[in-house]
Formats: structure tokens, C-alpha cells, sequence
């Protein structure tokens, strides 16, 4: 047995105290069930969707929930629960893998500066505070109107635009673990730099990126469609919430099925992802709310 | 007893509930008891139950705690079932506190006048108007010099010992009957606690306070208390006055505590206390302390011992109690290994060091080059041999951890060399440093909770250096660290932990073995013991020192401990803000000729013996930047002879050979 695999057994072990601990709470319970059911639906929904997400029915248009059609139809005759089944994959999609790369890249970042420090931390931090200051529909909005929409796009500019708040929690979590001597242990015995991020650093960091990453995955859901919403996100007639929910306002006050379905997908999703973050916050120790004093 | 009890724990058990439903007590069945004018020491090591039960004696337990059975009364009041507003004006009124680290406790944003004026409001009976008049009486009975002055500044910009003092003050304010302290100077520097301990006992005796004071130094003890209870895994396990108990304890455990102390009256390393403590959650059968007592026999491991009432006044909870005399014919102290008397050469040269902090803007540079401050460190030049261990003592802000930190590269010299092995020059940063340099300069840090990477198993703490210097991978790289672990008495059980599931004890054994993977030349000990119960201190100094006897290291041993230096150091250099006062071999230091300040530490140092005083020379002043000429003693010194002290260095005058004193006052005088 070697000394690597030791190490494996104990992060294993982590893993599953921690997962025993979310799933004692409540919230833990509800969320992560939340999460799971939206992400088997986004792979299961062209399976289980009763109709064809396309197929306009001009004798249906903006009819009320029936048997045959259980949420109604929308303005062009198209079946809502099938779009509404279907219209969390994209989402599902293009955040799920740019949420992790805001992580990496962002929390590496931040790392990196909280290691350096000193000016050239602190310039590069008004950098991101002035960054941060934009309004960030407004940044996505020049990016993407410069490049066009579509995934190829939408997945860089969201892993660009929410890794720099991580840069900020990466690189205060670090100045905590910075000052404490076991990195100066490792400093002076003439670690590099790249070891000290990746075995010193790291790993005490992991813990307050996870949680940053899930509160982003839910922030960037809602990014996602705002701008689909906008009509920047996906293009029709692939289904999304955004995008449904703004083709159906028009008529919330005499259809208003066309819009809570999709809303009620899509806070289902953020709600359950903010309540699993909150139970990881808390199985993970770092709760601010439980440090306080009675 | 002729007076009531005005604090009366009765019978009290406290516990919490543990995950699997369990209750698991970490008071059990204590009792406690101290009438007005009384002072009882509690002692005990880390999780003994100290601290909770001077909580409980508020009514107060820390969240999960509960009370399971007893009673708590202050002055027939039941703490445990009364209403909360009335709760809440007993504490901080009748009842005052004062807490470890008392800087945390002052608001960082009021001014001391107002903090302290918000404490006669809430439970003084003064009238407004004269407020004012009662901060600065409050502030002038805790000595504190200038209190008009002292009103109008911020609890930064007080020292360590001045902020405790201001503490003092707020829980005088209430001209309270009965004060709780926990582990008040714990962290406050020799002579400053001895001026408060001073303090403490006149106010005590003043004010005819009952006091229930908290501390696992025995010394503070000594000086403040008139009765000792001492306390073992929740339960009391001895209580007498204070000669009783610090003197000629009846208890095994108490009298494995004070051999454990080092003293300043002793050459050799203090009798080390073995094992830990029993875990609250641990089933014991029978007397608690049995796996760790000498003289436990059978009886012992299966029935929990009653406490047995002496005649002398006493308790104790021992079937032995009346066999503590053996214990002193088989402990034998370990005599200190001597240092090699064949001269192995130099093993680090420090040549006239300089370290500053402060970094001279490119204004100031150019419009006023004279106006540098002193540097922080200066003029320290030290050889050490091989095999030696030198102490470096002195306050805190003596520069003696700044010196380490130069060794090891961590903070740039100003000026000056530092030279390994008469060759190899160790001024660069520790970037630039050849890797073999690297793997021969070692450090241990103060508190093993901080030094150790709270996610790394033992195996990849020492897998850290191992690697780095030896490219050790796969088995060698584990059986060198089993190696490692059973040098210091460790198991190869204890690869896989993480920090969280060892004890204090064990985290710096730990740590050291994390030095001693390097196989290094010079080992440096910051404060490396000051962080542990001093029964697990003794453990440590024994391994460092039987460690070094194997390996030739050398060490260089930084503590603000005079007794812990003297054990274990064969030379010592006494440093005062970042200068050499004196230096010599141990045992010449220690003893006089002085250097007026070694005198006035040494002087201040807290005996756990209720005969002995200390002698308090300097006042406690706390300076934050050196003289620019002249002594760095100058400003506190008790002999200062006058204006020579201010304008010249002083003279280094060698008292005997390698004993040198920095002073102006002649030899013949110190």
C-alpha cells in the first residue's frame, strides 16, 4: 500500500461523512432530490415527453391544461409539458459544464494572487473589482452580440464572467490559510510554488470552492435564461424556460399555464441547488451563520 | 466552617448528548464551595473540566451542555432555575468575569473611557455625572499609569497587559462580590504577569472577593490562591489549601503535574507525565487516572475510588493516597545530556544580524535619510557548535522569533552574515537557496494545530520532506516514515490520521518528526512547547532532547519560558528588544552576576511554591520600537546609571569565559 492510496481512503471517507451529513438535513434531503430529478429528466425527457416539442397544432393554440394535453398549449398549438420536460437540457447543459471550469479557472486564480500578494495582488484585485463593478448582462450582452449565440459562445462567456467572483472568494479563502504556519513550514523548506498551491493550499480551499461553485451553478441558471430570455440564449424552436416564459407573457393574463410551468421548472432547479449548497455549507463547517456567538 | 459558602456547587454533573443519543458527562458529581475572601485554583490538564465548571458557577454552559444533575447557588440563589433578566444582571454585576485574551473582549471601536463607563451604566449605582471620576478611580486601582490620559485611547493601542488591566477594571466596575477568571495571563509575558498576579491579590484581599481562578500554570496559582482543587477527566480528584496541595500533594496526579513543571531551581529536564487523559466518551471502570499512575494496582482498574476526606482537610480520590512518598524514591530524574566536550566546530556563525521591518518609503528616503528606525534586531552575533543547544529568551517583541525566522530564510537581514558550517553563506531568502542548504536548517513551530496541513495525514505530512529531499516514493518512502514515527514514540497506526484525531501531545510529535525527516544540521524550536499542557511539555523536551543525543543536532531553542530554557538549553543569550542583554553558559546566566534585565525576568518568574514571592524590579512597560542609542535596556532599567545609558551602546564585559554582559554598570556591581 502506498502512502497516495492512504490518502485516497481518507478523502473517501470525507466524502462520505459529508454526504451522510447532507442528507440528515432537510434541506439537504429536498435539494439534492430537487437536483437529481431535474437532471434525470433533462436526460430521460425525450423519452417521457408525450409529444413532439415542434409539432404546432393551430386547433390548439393557447387552449387550457385538458387530459389529453395536461399543461395546455402555448400560442402556436405546441404541447407545454413536453417543452417544459425539455426545456431545462440546455440549461442543464451549458451550465453544468461552465460552472466547473469558473471554478477551476477562477479559484486557481484567486490562489494564485493570495499566494503572490503584496501589489501585484492588490492591482490585479482593483482589476476585478472594476470588472465586477459592469453590470454583468451588459458585458455578456457586448460579448455575445460581438461573437453571436449559440453554445460555442454561451460556454466560454459564462465560464468567464463567473470565475472572476470566484477569484475573490478563492483569494480571501486563501489569505486565511496563508498566514498559518504549515505554509510557512512548506515555504521554508523550499517547496515550490506549484506545490505549495497544490498540496497546502488546495485542499483547504476545495472546501469553500465547492460551495462557491454550487451557489454559482445556480446564479448562472438564472443567467442563462435571462438571456434566453432576452432572445440571446437558445435559439427557437429548441425549448427553454427563458425563452418560454418570454413567448408567453404576452398572454399570462388569459393563459397563464404558459408561464408557470416553465417557472416553476426553473425555480424548482434553483431552489433545489441553492438548498444542496446550504447543506454542503453546513456538513462542511464552513456556515458563517453557526460561528456566530449565542 | 465558620463563614457560609457564597458560591456552592453541589453534587453537579454536566454533559452533552452525543450523536448515537448517549449522555456523556464531562463534569461528574463536583463539588466546589468558596466563601467571600476565599481564592480557590482550579487546575487541571486541557479538558479536564475546568473552565466548565467556572462557567457553571455563572449559570452559564457552552452550547450542547446541559446540566444532568446538582446544583449551582451563589449567595442562596439558584443559578440553574432562575429568571434570565435577573440572570443577566447578576453577571457582570455580582458575579464579574474575566476572560483569557482579554484584547478580544474590548470593543475595537470605543474609546477605554467609554467602555468602561458603559459598564458603571449597566451596573454601577453611580450617578451619571460622575462617571467620569469612576473610570479614572477604576483605572488607577488597576495601576495603570496616566488614567486621565488612558480615557480617550483605543484598546489597540494599549499593550497585552494594559488591555487585561482595562479588563480588570470593567469587572471591577459593578463592585462585584465574587470574580471568575479563566486562564487570565495565559499568553502575557513573564514580568506583566507577575505585576497582575500582584494585583489580583491585593484586590482579592481588598475587597474581600470570592475568587475562582482558572490556570493551568501553577505558579500564577501559588501567588493568587489560598486553596487548590485540582481536577481530572471531570472529576475532582484532590482539594486542600494551597501548601497541601502544591507542596506535598496527595494525589498521584497532581504530584506527576508538579514534577512535570520545570523549575528554575533544577538542571535536569522535569519527569515527564506519560499517557493522555481519558476521553469523555470513554467508558472508565476504575479510577480514572489508573493508566497512568504508578502506583495502581488491581483495586484501582475495577472500582472508581470515593473522595476520601482527611483530617488535614483534604480530599482526595486515591486508594493511595497515603503512599504518595514512593513516588518520589522511583522517579529518578533524567539528567540532561551533556553537550560533547570535544569541540565539533561551528555549526551556525549569526555575524553582527540586522533585521528591520520597516521599509522606508522613496519620499522619506529622499527627504529625511537619517529618520530610519532602529532596526528591530541588531548586533547579534552568536557562534554555535555542534551539538549545542542555544536558548534564546526575552520578552515577546524581543526579536527572538524574528532571528529564527532570519535563520530560515523567511524574513530578509538587513546587514550582517549568517554562516553554516563556517562555509556556507545563509543570507539569501529561502527561494534562493540551494536545496542543500535547505534540507539542513529545520523549524518547529509554537502550536502543532497551525503547523500541520489540518487535511494531510500523518503519512503525507512526512511524505512533504521526504519527497522534497530524498525523492523518496512508494515503500521506501513509507517504511522511512514508519522509521521516523517510532523515534518519536509514535506507531505506524498513526499514518492514516489527520491532525483533528490526535492530541496536542502527539500533533507536535509529529511535527518534529516532520523536522527530523529532513535529518537536518540546526533544528529550530519556536516556542515549540509553549502551546502544551505542561505535562505533555515535559514529554517533549525529554524527546527533543533524547533525539538530539542520537542525531548530533543542533538546536536553537526560543521560548519566553525561563524555567523550559534552562532544562533543556546548554547555553542561553537574554535578548531585549532585539539586542543581546547577556549570554553564557546556562548555568552562569542563571545565576548572578546579572544583567539587570535577566535579573528582573528571572526575578518575576512565577514558582509554584505559595512560600515564595516574586521580586518585581522593572514595571511591566510594554516598548514597541528600541532606543535609537544606547542600552535598549535603558527606558525600564532599575539601575540605569543616567545619561551614558542613553548616548552609548554598552560594553560587552565577558564575566567568566563565554559569559558576556551588556551593561555599563562595572562588573564588580552587577
Amino acid at each position: 500500500m502506498t502512502v497516495s492510496s492512504t490518502s485516497h481512503q481518507q478523502e473517501h471517507g470525507r466524502f462520505i461523512t459529508v454526504m451522510k451529513d447532507i442528507l440528515a438535513r432537510p434541506s439537504g434531503r429536498i435539494g439534492l432530490t430537487l437536483v437529481l430529478f431535474h437532471i434525470l429528466l433533462a436526460l430521460l425527457s425525450p423519452l417521457i415527453a408525450p409529444y413532439d416539442f415542434k409539432l404546432q397544432n393551430s386547433s390548439l393554440m393557447l387552449s387550457p391544461p385538458s387530459s389529453e394535453h395536461w399543461l395546455g398549449a402555448d400560442h402556436l398549438g405546441r404541447d407545454i409539458l413536453s417543452r417544459t420536460l425539455m426545456g431545462g437540457r440546455e440549461a442543464l447543459l451549458v451550465t453544468g459544464i461552465a460552472t466547473p471550469l469558473a471554478v477551476i479557472w477562477g479559484g486557481f486564480i484567486g490562489i494564485l494572487f493570495g499566494l503572490v500578494g503584496g501589489r501585484v495582488d492588490e492591482v490585479l484585485m482593483r482589476i476585478v473589482d472594476a470588472f465586477l463593478s459592469l453590470p454583468w448582462i451588459l458585458k455578456m450582452l457586448v460579448l455575445i452580440v460581438t461573437f453571436g449565440t449559440g453554445i460555442g459562445v454561451l460556454i466560454p462567456t459564462l465560464t468567464f464572467f463567473y470565475g472572476i467572483p470566484v477569484i475573490r472568494v478563492a483569494r480571501a479563502a486563501t489569505h486565511d490559510i496563508i498566514a498559518r504556519d504549515f505554509v510557512w513550514a512548506a515555504k521554508a523548506r523550499g517547496h515550490s510554488r506549484i506545490s505549495i498551491i497544490w498540496r497546502e493550499l488546495l485542499p483547504n480551499v476545495l472546501d469553500t470552492l465547492m460551495v462557491e461553485g454550487a451557489m454559482r451553478w445556480s446564479w448562472m441558471l438564472l443567467a442563462f435564461s435571462s438571456l434566453s430570455f432576452l432572445g440571446f440564449g437558445v435559439s427557437p424552436p429548441t425549448p427553454d424556460w427563458g425563452l418560454m416564459i418570454s413567448d408567453a407573457r404576452g398572454f399570462m393574463s388569459f393563459a397563464p399555464w404558459g408561464v408557470i410551468a416553465p417557472v416553476i421548472g426553473l425555480s424548482s432547479l434553483i431552489i433545489g441547488i441553492n438548498l444542496s449548497a446550504d447543506a454542503l455549507a453546513k456538513a462542511l463547517g464552513i456556515d458563517r451563520a453557526q460561528k456566530a456567538p449565542m | 466552617m465558620p463563614q457560609s459558602s457564597f458560591i456552592d456547587i453541589k453534587n453537579l454533573s454536566v454533559g452533552y448528548t452525543s450523536r448515537n443519543g448517549k449522555i456523556i458527562p464531562v463534569l461528574r458529581d463536583v463539588n466546589l464551595s468558596i466563601t467571600r475572601g476565599d481564592s480557590i485554583g482550579l487546575v487541571g490538564e486541557s479538558g479536564s473540566g475546568k473552565s466548565t465548571l467556572a462557567l457553571a458557577a455563572m449559570g452559564y454552559f457552552k452550547r450542547g451542555l446541559h446540566v444532568i444533575s446538582g446544583q449551582v447557588q451563589f449567595d442562596g440563589i439558584d443559578m440553574l432555575n432562575i429568571e434570565r433578566n435577573a440572570l443577566q444582571r447578576l453577571r457582570g454585576g455580582r458575579l464579574a468575569l474575566i476572560p483569557q485574551n482579554s484584547g478580544q473582549s474590548l470593543t475595537p471601536n470605543l474609546r477605554i473611557g467609554q467602555q468602561i463607563s458603559e459598564a458603571l451604566r449597566l451596573h454601577g449605582d453611580l450617578p451619571a455625572t460622575s462617571f467620569d471620576v469612576g473610570v479614572i478611580d477604576l483605572l488607577s486601582q488597576v495601576r495603570l499609569p496616566d488614567p486621565v490620559g488612558l480615557t480617550d485611547r483605543y484598546p489597540h493601542e494599549l499593550s497585552g497587559g494594559q488591555q487585561q488591566r482595562v479588563a480588570i477594571a470593567m469587572a471591577l466596575a459593578s463592585n462585584p462580590e465574587a470574580l471568575l477568571l479563566d486562564e487570565p495571563t495565559t499568553g502575557l509575558d513573564v514580568t506583566t504577569q507577575a505585576h497582575i498576579m500582584e494585583l489580583l491579590r491585593d484586590l482579592a484581599k481588598d475587597r474581600n472577593l470570592a475568587m475562582l481562578y482558572v490556570s493551568h500554570d501553577l505558579g500564577a496559582i501559588a501567588r493568587v490562591c489560598n486553596k487548590v482543587m485540582v481536577m481530572y477527566a471531570g472529576e475532582t480528584v484532590l482539594t486542600g489549601s494551597a501548601k497541601q496541595v502544591l507542596l506535598s500533594p496527595r494525589h498521584p496526579y497532581a504530584h506527576g503535574l508538579l514534577v512535570s513543571i520545570p523549575r528554575l531551581n533544577e538542571a535536569s529536564l522535569p519527569q515527564a507525565l506519560d499517557g493522555r487523559p481519558p476521553m469523555p466518551s470513554e467508558t472508565i471502570t476504575g479510577c480514572a487516572f489508573a493508566d497512568r499512575c504508578k502506583l495502581a494496582d488491581q483495586t484501582c482498574h475495577k472500582s472508581p475510588p470515593p473522595l476520601n476526606h482527611l483530617e488535614t482537610g483534604e480530599a482526595v480520590r486515591c486508594f493511595h493516597h497515603d503512599q504518595i512518598g514512593q513516588l518520589n524514591q522511583k522517579t529518578e530524574k533524567s539528567a540532561r545530556s551533556n553537550p560533547t566536550a570535544a569541540d565539533k566546530g561551528t555549526a551556525l556563525s549569526l555575524a553582527n544580524l540586522a533585521v528591520s521591518y520597516s521599509q522606508p518609503g522613496l519620499l522619506s528616503k529622499l527627504f529625511a535619510p537619517q529618520d530610519t528606525p532602529p532596526s528591530t534586531v541588531d548586533r547579534i552575533t552568536i557562534d554555535i557548535k555542534k551539538g549545542e543547544t542555544l536558548g534564546l529568551v526575552g520578552e515577546s517583541g524581543s526579536g527572538k522569533s524574528t532571528i529564527l525566522k532570519t535563520i530560515a530564510g523567511m524574513v530578509p537581514a538587513q546587514s550582517g552574515n549568517i554562516i553554516l558550517n563556517q562555509a556556507e553563506r545563509l543570507d539569501m531568502m529561502v527561494e534562493k537557496r540551494p536545496a542543500a542548504h535547505l534540507r539542513q536548517v529545520q523549524i518547529i513551530f509554537q502550536n502543532p494545530d497551525d503547523s500541520l496541513n489540518p487535511r494531510h495525514t500523518v503519512a503525507q505530512v512526512l511524505a512533504q520532506p521526504l519527497r522534497l529531499y530524498y525523492g523518496l516514493s512508494g515503500t521506501p518512502l513509507r517504511d522511512r516514515s514508519i522509521d521516523i514515527l517510532e523515534q518519536v514514540r509514535l506507531g505506524e497506526h498513526y499514518l492514516e490520521r489527520l491532525p483533528s484525531q490526535l492530541s496536542g501531545g502527539e500533533k507536535q510529535r509529529v511535527a518534529i518528526a516532520r523536522a527530523f525527516a529532513a535529518d537536518p544540521e540546526i533544528i529550530l524550536c519556536d516556542e515549540v512547547t509553549s502551546a502544551l499542557d505542561v505535562s505533555v511539555q515535559a514529554a517533549v523536551l525529554d524527546l527533543l532532547d533524547v533525539l538530539k543525543r542520537q542525531d548530533g543536532t543542533t538546536y536553537i531553542f526560543v521560548s519566553h519560558d525561563l524555567a523550559v530554557v534552562k532544562a533543556i538549553s546548554d547555553r542561553v543569550a537574554v535578548l531585549y528588544q532585539g539586542r543581546i542583554c547577556e549570554i553564557g553558559p546556562v548555568a552562569a546566566v542563571y545565576s548572578a552576576p546579572f544583567h539587570p534585565y535577566t535579573d528582573a525576568l528571572l526575578g518575576a518568574v512565577l514558582e509554584p511554591d505559595p512560600d515564595v514571592a516574586p521580586r518585581l524590579t522593572a514595571d511591566d512597560v510594554v516598548e514597541l520600537s528600541p532606543p535609537k542609542t544606547g542600552c535598549p535596556f535603558q527606558r525600564r532599567c532599575p539601575r540605569k546609571l543616567g545619561s551614558i545609558c542613553e548616548t552609548d551602546i554598552p560594553t560587552a564585559q565577558e564575566i567568566a569565559p563565554g559569559h558576556v554582559i551588556h551593561c555599563h554598570i562595572p562588573q564588580l556591581d552587577l
